[in-house]
Parts: structure tokens; sequence; C-alpha cells
């Protein structure tokens, strides 16, 4: 039997793109071009390394959102994981991190999995929690926010950096990983894998395919709501000077005048 | 009068800086009972008395250092149980938010990550988050009873506010998933001496402009000479001239001081989304196209290694 690993991907508004949100206080899609969270290709990344050191590996990668989201599929198979799975559902709009905690979850169960690999956070909410949220509904452990890792003996081993401490981690699979951007550069894709991806499976699944009812999901499931969205102010024009010699001492005297010396 | 649970961040039991911004928060809610977990929890009610919690759920297990998240999510649904709580306060730490994450699912709470600010509203706690590179500002309140929310460092004053912080030992039963992910070794960071990066009031970051791991030192003097974090942008970590954990922007760290100091950075949309909210924003660079100079309050276009090491005789010389 194959290990079976998953990697969620999430397809997100392109951040130099002018971002926003829309009248119901969702990120707008229509307005700005879309593309595979860059945090999540250090996953797909992860996931080939592990499964390149694997005797026999396939890896399905997992997206939840609209049609185009399949773009974010086509770079991670082009990239090299082997199938695609895209839960696709209109309901599924405004959906908040614990619903689609609940989606992924779901379709985890369905396609099956010894391993799940998630990266750190999306670029766009960037919450950071749905690979908690993950072990936590799937009832399998953590090995999250890894800027190493690797899999043998039915084991995932790590490291996790925080700010107080470097740590090494260990759990048995099934479990639910992420990696940071510590994790190792990304490739590009190939020509060659370009090429293929076309022809790589792509399996659509809705809410009724996963067994969710629709008040669970969208913005009647969430357990959130927005109540207002305004734009940050532009900070004004501040005060730019030219270095002539006293550059640094001009900007010591502003420091001093706002009381920051 | 309402609870509000407060999670304790702290490293051998000095609490951090972030969970007394908590108490002032929770004190705005209702009646901040703090949950400490881990040795030391009497030295620490102390503190956390000064600074509103009229109590201090204390337990400590072995499970809180040898596994992974778990075992305080186990605690901190205890003693949602034992208190009922309108709201549950933490820390926006990446640990922190992992905790609240599945803490939220148990108890069927609304979770709101990284919040700047948090007020009662009539429906329970109204949250303010600045979103898409702090470009928008959005309010959030939870449609449920209860609701988990972490907050940013700097988000609240630290304010002293005499209350009981009686110690009660809090009950708690681990689930089967405590123990399932083992911290099998830890490496304690070394203190640089300096704040924390992300409750620095100060920051001084270096970007690409800086050229070089050994240029950092005039970064860190000037920092030194303010009493100030060190920060660095993306291009200057993945030069490997500074370490990974004084990324500021995206997929570093976020910080919210009272004044960011930028220098050789040129601010991508990725750095800013890690420091527009500072409140004073001043920055150094000798291209004055560099996008860094729509967001300074003052800007110098220059020479970094010219105007950094003035800059730090001038401020040593006025604090003499």
């Amino acid at each position: 039997m194959p290990l079976r690993i998953a990697v969620c991907v999430k397809y997100v508004p392109d951040a130099t793109g002018g971002r926003h949100f829309a009248d119901d206080s969702t990120v707008d899609r229509e307005d700005v071009d879309g593309l595979l969270s860059e945090l999540d290709e250090y996953a797909v990344e992860q996931a080939l390394q592990i499964a390149d050191e694997s005797d026999d590996a396939e890896i399905t990668v997992l997206t939840v959102g609209p049609e185009d989201a399949k773009e974010a599929l086509r770079k991670a198979l082009s990239m090299g994981a082997d199938r695609a799975v895209h839960v696709e559902d209109d309901d599924l709009h405004g959906t908040d991190a614990l619903g689609t905690s609940l989606v992924l979850a779901k379709a985890l169960e369905h396609i099956g999995y010894d391993l799940v690999v998630c990266g750190m956070a999306s670029t766009d909410g960037a919450m950071g929690v749905l690979p908690a949220l993950l072990a936590e509904r799937l009832d399998v452990p953590q090995a999250t926010l890894l800027s190493e890792v690797s899999v043998a003996d039915g084991q995932v081993t790590g490291r996790r950096d925080s700010d107080a401490a470097s740590e090494r981690l260990q759990a048995s699979l099934p479990a639910v990983v992420s990696v940071t951007d510590q994790s190792g550069e990304a490739r590009y894709p190939s020509f060659k894998g370009i090429m293929a991806a076309k022809k790589k499976p792509v399996e659509s699944l809705d809410l009724s395919d996963l067994g969710i009812d629709s008040d669970e999901v969208g913005l009647k499931g969430a357990w959130t709501a927005v109540e207002a969205v305004a734009e940050r102010q532009a900070r004004t024009a501040g005060t730019i000077v030219n270095d002539e010699g006293d550059g640094g001492k001009q900007l010591a005297e502003f420091l001093a005048a706002q009381k920051y010396i | 009068m309402t609870d509000i649970l407060v999670y304790v961040d702290h490293v051998d039991g000095a609490v951090r800086k972030p969970t007394l911004e908590l108490l002032t928060l929770a004190r705005r809610l209702g009646e901040p009972v703090a949950v400490y977990l881990g040795a030391g929890a009497q030295a620490a009610a102390r503190i956390l008395g000064d600074n509103g919690a009229v109590k201090v759920l204390a337990h400590d297990a072995p499970e809180y250092t040898d596994y992974l998240v778990a075992p305080k999510v186990d605690a901190l649904q205890a003693a949602c149980a034992a208190v009922s709580p309108a709201a549950v306060l933490l820390p926006s730490s990446a640990e922190a938010k992992e905790i609240a994450a599945r803490l939220a699912l148990r108890v069927g709470a609304g979770l709101v990550t990284d919040a700047v600010d948090v007020e009662a509203g009539p429906e329970g706690p109204v949250t303010t988050q600045s979103a898409f590179a702090a470009a928008f500002t959005t309010r959030s309140r939870v449609t449920r009873d209860i609701a988990v929310i972490t907050v940013k460092p700097n988000s609240a004053p630290v304010e002293a506010a005499p209350a009981a912080g009686t110690i009660e030992e809090l009950a708690v039963v681990f689930s089967d998933q405590a123990t399932g992910t083992r911290i099998t070794s830890r490496t304690r960071r070394e203190s640089t001496g300096r704040p924390e990066l992300t409750e620095a009031e100060t920051v001084v970051a270096g970007g690409r402009g800086v050229n070089g791991a050994e240029n950092f030192r005039i970064i860190e003097a000037l920092a030194d000479s303010l009493g100030a974090a060190v920060g660095a942008s993306r291009a200057a970590v993945d030069s490997g001239w500074y370490p990974h954990a004084h990324q500021i922007g995206q997929t570093g760290k976020s910080v919210s001081p009272q004044l960011y100091v930028a220098a050789g950075i040129s601010g991508a949309i990725q750095h800013r989304a890690g420091m527009q909210t500072s409140k004073t924003i001043v920055a150094i660079n000798k291209d004055a196209e560099a996008p860094i100079f729509d967001l300074a309050d003052y800007g110098v276009v220059g020479d970094l290694f010219e105007v950094v090491p003035r800059l730090t005789e001038e401020i040593r010389a006025r604090k003499a």
C-alpha cells in the first residue's frame, strides 16, 4: 500500500493585485487575479521530497474554492503531484476557517490519507490555524510549523522553531503537518511537468458528496460575522529629506521631537 | 459579572507582556480569570493579580512541556467548563493561535485571530483586525455564545489594576490527543538581551541595502541606542545575513511598535504586511522611489552607511 500524502492548498488573490472586499464583506475574487498561495508551494515541495524518499507514495492535492481554484491544483500537479481533488459548491461562499476545516476534513476522509501536508498559513487570510483545526477534526496528531520534515517507519519527525526555542517533534502517522518557508525552496514546474499535468485526473466533489449540510458552511454557517470593512486611511505623506551629510542629525531631531529619544 | 478567560503565555514562569495587555482588554469585557499552565504559578499569580486577574486557574503537568499544543487545549477546555466564560483571550503567537483554533472547535466558539482591538458590544465582544497588508480594517463579532480571540502584541496598554489573583487548582483530564505529538528535544534560544521582536516598543530593521551579515552590526548599534529589537526583511534573511526568527513580513513576524525604523528596505507589499500598523515609520534608503517612503512619517534619502551611524551617534549624544 503506497504512502498516501494529501496536500491542502489554497487559491488566493495576488497580493500585488489590489486586493479588496466584496459588498458582503467576503474577499473579492472577481476583480483580482488568483494564484496558488506561495506558502502552499513549500507544502507541495515537501510532499514531493517525502514521496521521493519513500518506496511507494501517491500525492493528492486538495483544494476548496470556486471554479478558477483549479489553477492552483494545476500548478501543484505540474510541480509533480499525482492527482487532484477540487471541492466546489456555490453554498461554500463566505465559509470561515472553522467551516473550511470541516470541508477539508470530510474530503480527506473521502480520499484517504496517511499524511496531510499544509502550508504554514494562507497569504490572504493569514490566520495560520487550519492545520491545527484539521488535526482536531481528524483526531490525529499535529506536527506543525516545521522548518524540516521527514517521514520513516510510520513516524513523522521535524523541527519547529519558535521565539523561545527550537524543538524536535515526533508523531505517528496518520498526522497533519504544516511547513514553513524555511523548509526549502519550492521547485519550478518543468515544461514536461506542465504537459503531464494536463493529463492528470482532477476529481470534483460538492457538499452532498461529502455529506455536509449547506447550513454548516457559507456565510450562514460562519461562527463569526464581519460587521464593517473600511479601507485604512492611507498614511499621509511624511517629511522626506535628502541626506546632505546631516540626514542622520535631522532624523535624530525628528525622533526627539516625537519623544522617541 | 461575566468571566473572561485569559491564557497566560510565559517562558519558565516569566509572564510575557502580551498576556498583561490581554488583561487590560479582558477588563473591558468582564472579570479576567487567568489560566496558568506549567510550573511557577505562585510567582506569576502576583503579577497577574496586579494587572487585574481576579482568579488564576493553575495546573502543572509534564504533558505541557513534553507534548505539542493538545494538552493545553485540554486544559483550556476544562477551564471553560469550570467558569463558562463569554470569551477566551490568547496572545497571537503561533502556538497560542493553534490552541485557540482547536479550543474554538471543541467549545463551539467563534474564532477571531490577530485582533488589534477588542471592545464590549451589545451582542458580545467586537474585534478589530487589519487585512490585506493592513490596507483594510475589519470589525467582527462572533455569532456564538462564546468567542475565542487572539490579540496581537501592543494592541492595548499594560495597566495596573489590583485584583485578588487568587490561585485555584484547575482539574484537567487529558484527552487521547494530548500525547499525540512528542517534543523529543528542545534547544532554548540564547537571549540577545534585546526586547522580543513582536513585543518591542521600537524596532530597527535592515534589508537588502544592508548588503552583508557583518553590516548588520550598524543596525544592531542603532537598535541598542534606542533600546529596540532588531528585524530584517525577507531579502536580508534569505541572503543569510540575519536569522529567520527576526524576519518581518508576510512569511515572518508581524510587528506593531510605536516606532519602526526601516534601513535599506524597499517596502514590498510582503514586507508592509508585517509592519504597516506601526505608529511612526521612519525610512532610510538611497532609492528615492522606494515604496517605503509612501508609508514613512519621516524619510531620509541617503546611504544608510552614512546616515545610520550618524543617527546612532546623535541618539547616544542626546541620551548621554
